[in-house]
């Protein structure tokens, strides 16, 4: 039961890094766009995207959240204790992000407009970083099962660092595929082929942070280094070549396999960090069954996660189909 | 002095930062979410005029308001996730210990807020080209979306005031029953309380944005419809939220006797209690207040006689201190003066519609008007210090006292400094939009040409009506 309720979490995390990494790396392309002249038209390429999906995009953290807080609320105390620098961090730049990116597109242009702009694309950069962090503190055992571990070593190390670079390139990653789709859709031939250069850039950016990445598990986080590559190995591999696939296809403007196999990439990488952890909630101590709230309340969560399945998905469906069909805006 | 006086010489030295930083945040995402919970409906009334009845003029209320939705939606969402962390950051000691039991509305609520969202983007950006009706119906699922996760969040609020369904053993809760903790005491009324207060808070500011343009003598048909509809939308709700209040301050009577007698200042256990009104409590003894005899008594019991527990009857050792006694009891002052005040003019407006089936025009009764949402906001926010001010010094009655819950590790005041900072400038750039938007509508007047439910408007067209802005 218990574990049925971590795979639960484990599903909204991968919906999180995919949704809410596509939301976020569109910041970064927001950030990197150039000059107000050079930038428009990738900017509001980026906030027609953005605009009627950034908030069901950011729904994925709070169910998150939710149900760690429900199913292992020791856990939650555990990290909220150890790590509450780069979740205060992250918490700010969600606020600002949102804020800036909402404001921006209803001020008239002048300075308001781009200091909220400047405000969306900096936090949309910083946010999946401490998160980065945030995975990398707990995956290599650095939250002690009581809780208040060191505020500092426990995110400022080799693999908090590497997930926090590693967050921010597949964020970029992911928004560049989308936003090539969406350029491709909207007939734009060269806003496709700017975010094609991108989607390749960032593919092979993420690629090479994934290869040092090895380096860094294997001297930083033994346990995690030998599961990944021995139990977490399948996942790790199907992940490598979704997204070589995808990056040959990218070239032959197949957006919707290349969509499909970016995002597999990314899921299965994520997966990869589940399955390495398994059977430990805090990457290598306290067993999930331990720390798991009662039965009673576990079936709660079983039965809200159906109606998420039954409700939500359908409707999330519904908002991606009419804004991919462009009928929002 | 008086922040200082809140806190006993034992408290770690986060409590004092949690405590003023929750309530900040608190109260800041309180005056967003009315709009989100109930601006939608008035949305909603003015669609179905347009949709029913061909009305042009409603059509281009619900569009704009729409837009202003948008923007207030998007604050809501961000500063609701913050709380989301902070009930991790500053109150580990809550979850970690009953997350288990009462965490679960909040993933119901997470449930709501889901739906909300969804329906709320296909809403406000299904203008243009979603088919009539079922554009309508997005907005109906987005306001009974906002009743679900009113409801579920009142769950976990109104379980911290009067806790149930849960077994503790050697500190860690082993039994859950679902439906005590949802449904908990203190549940019904509370949410029933909560959710008038959004509709009445959302009426009266936006009905208060058009009473200024009445008073300004913009006296269209435009500016009386947008002052209609918000306006009598929490008129109606006023009176009723009379009755529900009255029936819960009988309600923390039975079941919070520390709250009931911090909120009628009550010293000492007795009969033939007076309501005072104002004062303060001074080394237990009250002074400076208007007392009405007997009143609290009656309002309490039916009868002069009925006796009241006093703060004397709470243990020494969690008896709330003068300061925080005084807060709750001031708080609940303000709640109800203002709250009298806006059924006046809720009763007013009953009057003036009752003897002339119109707006109003009596610059009295429009000036009213427009402060009435700042006044309906000052109401909101200190009906939410009685509740929770009321509750110390426990997070949870009886079960886990709120300096057991926060956090002990690291200074929290850099943070909280940083959160007013940002909150700061958030709040000030929603101003800015808001007012960026009414200048734009107002130069382009109640006669501006709305394109809904139609083809793409072609760019040189587009530039006059409404859906200009930027999407």
């Amino acid at each position: 039961m218990s574990t049925t309720i971590a795979a639960i979490l484990f599903v909204g995390v991968i919906a999180y890094a995919l949704f809410g990494g596509a939301d976020y790396g569109a910041g970064f392309w927001d950030l990197t766009a150039g000059g107000p002249e050079r930038g428009r038209r990738s900017r509001e390429l980026i906030s027609l995207s953005l605009s009627p999906v950034w908030e069901a995009n950011h729904t994925w953290l709070i169910f998150c959240l939710v149900t760690l807080w429900t199913g292992f609320p020791q856990a939650f105390a555990a990290i909220t204790t150890t790590l509450y620098v780069p979740l205060g961090l992250a918490a700010l730049g969600i606020v600002t992000r949102g804020a800036g990116f909402a404001f921006r597109h209803s001020l008239p242009e002048g300075r308001g407009e781009q200091l909220s702009s400047a405000a969306f694309a900096c936090s949309s950069v910083l946010t999946p970083f401490f998160f980065g962090t945030v995975a990398g503190g707990i995956a290599s055992g650095r939250v002690p099962t009581d809780g208040h571990g060191d505020p500092l070593s426990s995110w400022v190390n080799p693999t908090a660092a590497l997930g926090g670079v590693l967050a921010v390139a597949v964020c970029a990653y992911l928004a560049a595929v989308f936003l090539n789709g969406q350029a491709q859709r909207r007939g734009d031939e060269q806003l496709e082929a700017a975010f094609r250069d991108r989607a390749v850039a960032a593919a092979v950016a993420t690629g090479l942070v994934a290869l040092a990445g090895v380096f860094v598990l294997r001297s930083d986080s033994p346990r995690l280094f030998h599961q990944l590559s021995t139990v977490g190995a399948p996942l790790l591999a199907v992940s490598a070549v979704c997204g070589l696939i995808a990056l040959l296809l990218l070239r032959r403007s197949r957006t919707v396999v290349v969509r499909g196999m970016a995002a597999t990439a990314i899921a299965t990488v994520v997966a990869g960090w589940g399955v390495a952890q398994y059977p430990y909630l805090l990457g290598t101590h306290l067993v999930i069954q331990q720390a798991a709230a009662p039965t009673a309340t576990l079936w709660v969560l079983v039965v809200v996660s159906c109606v998420a399945a039954a409700l939500i998905a359908p409707s999330l469906l519904v908002l991606y189909v009419l804004q991919l069909r462009r009928k929002l805006g | 002095m008086l922040l200082s006086s809140l806190l006993s010489v034992a408290d770690p030295p986060q409590l004092l930062p949690a405590r003023e930083q929750m309530a900040f945040t608190l109260g800041f995402h309180i005056i967003i979410v009315p709009f989100g919970v109930a601006f939608t409906f008035m949305m909603l009334v003015c669609q179905f005029r347009a949709l029913r009845y061909g009305d042009q003029q409603a059509l281009l209320l619900a569009q704009r308001w729409s837009r202003v939705a948008a923007v207030l939606f998007a604050v809501g969402a961000v500063s609701g996730t913050v709380l989301t962390f902070e009930l991790g950051l500053l109150w580990p000691g809550l979850m970690g210990a009953y997350g288990a039991a009462f965490g679960f509305p909040f993933a119901i609520e997470g449930l709501f807020f889901f739906l909300e969202a969804i329906f709320m983007a296909i809403y406000i950006y299904g203008w243009r080209r979603l088919p009539p009706w079922p554009h309508f119906l997005t907005g109906v699922v987005v306001t009974l979306a906002g009743v679900g996760g009113t409801a579920s969040v009142i769950a976990a609020n109104s379980w911290m005031n009067q806790p149930g369904g849960f077994t503790v053993k050697d500190g860690r809760v082993t039994e859950v029953v679902p439906s005590k903790v949802f449904f908990n005491g203190a549940f019904w009324w509370e949410t029933v309380h909560m959710l008038l207060a959004a509709y009445i808070v959302a009426g009266f500011m936006v009905a208060g944005v058009y009473a200024w343009g009445l008073l300004k003598g913009r006296r269209d048909r435009y500016h009386r419809l947008g002052f209609l509809v918000p306006f009598t939308t929490a008129a109606i709700a006023m009176p009723l939220q009379f009755l529900v209040g009255d029936t819960i301050a009988r309600q923390v009577f039975d079941r919070e006797p520390a709250k009931f007698a911090a909120i009628e200042l009550v010293p000492s256990t007795a009969d033939h209690v007076p309501e005072t009104l104002g004062g303060v409590i001074v080394n237990g003894a009250v002074r400076y207040g208007l007392p009405l005899p007997d009143v609290a008594s009656i309002l309490a019991g039916f009868r002069p006689s009925t006796t009241i527990r006093g703060l004397d009857a709470i243990p020494r050792a969690v008896r709330p201190d003068d300061a925080v006694v005084n807060v709750v009891h001031l708080a609940f002052d303000v709640m109800v003066g203002t709250a009298s005040l806006l059924l006046l003019l809720s009763l007013w407006f009953a009057w003036f519609w009752w003897r002339r089936r119109e707006v109003p025009t009596n610059r009295w009764f429009l000036r009213g008007a427009a402060v009435a949402g700042l006044v309906s906001l000052a109401s909101l926010e200190s009906g939410w210090v009685v509740t929770e001010v009321g509750r110390q010094p426990w997070a949870v009655v009886g079960v886990l006292l709120t300096r057991d819950a926060v956090a002990t590790q690291g200074n929290l005041w850099p943070l909280f400094a940083t959160v007013l900072a940002i909150y700061l400038c958030v709040g000030i750039g929603a101003l800015l939009v808001l007012r960026t938007m009414r200048r734009r509508w107002s130069e382009s007047g109640p006669d501006a040409v709305a394109v809904p439910y139609g083809p793409r408007p072609a760019p040189a067209a587009k530039d006059h009506s409404d859906g200009a802005d930027r999407p």
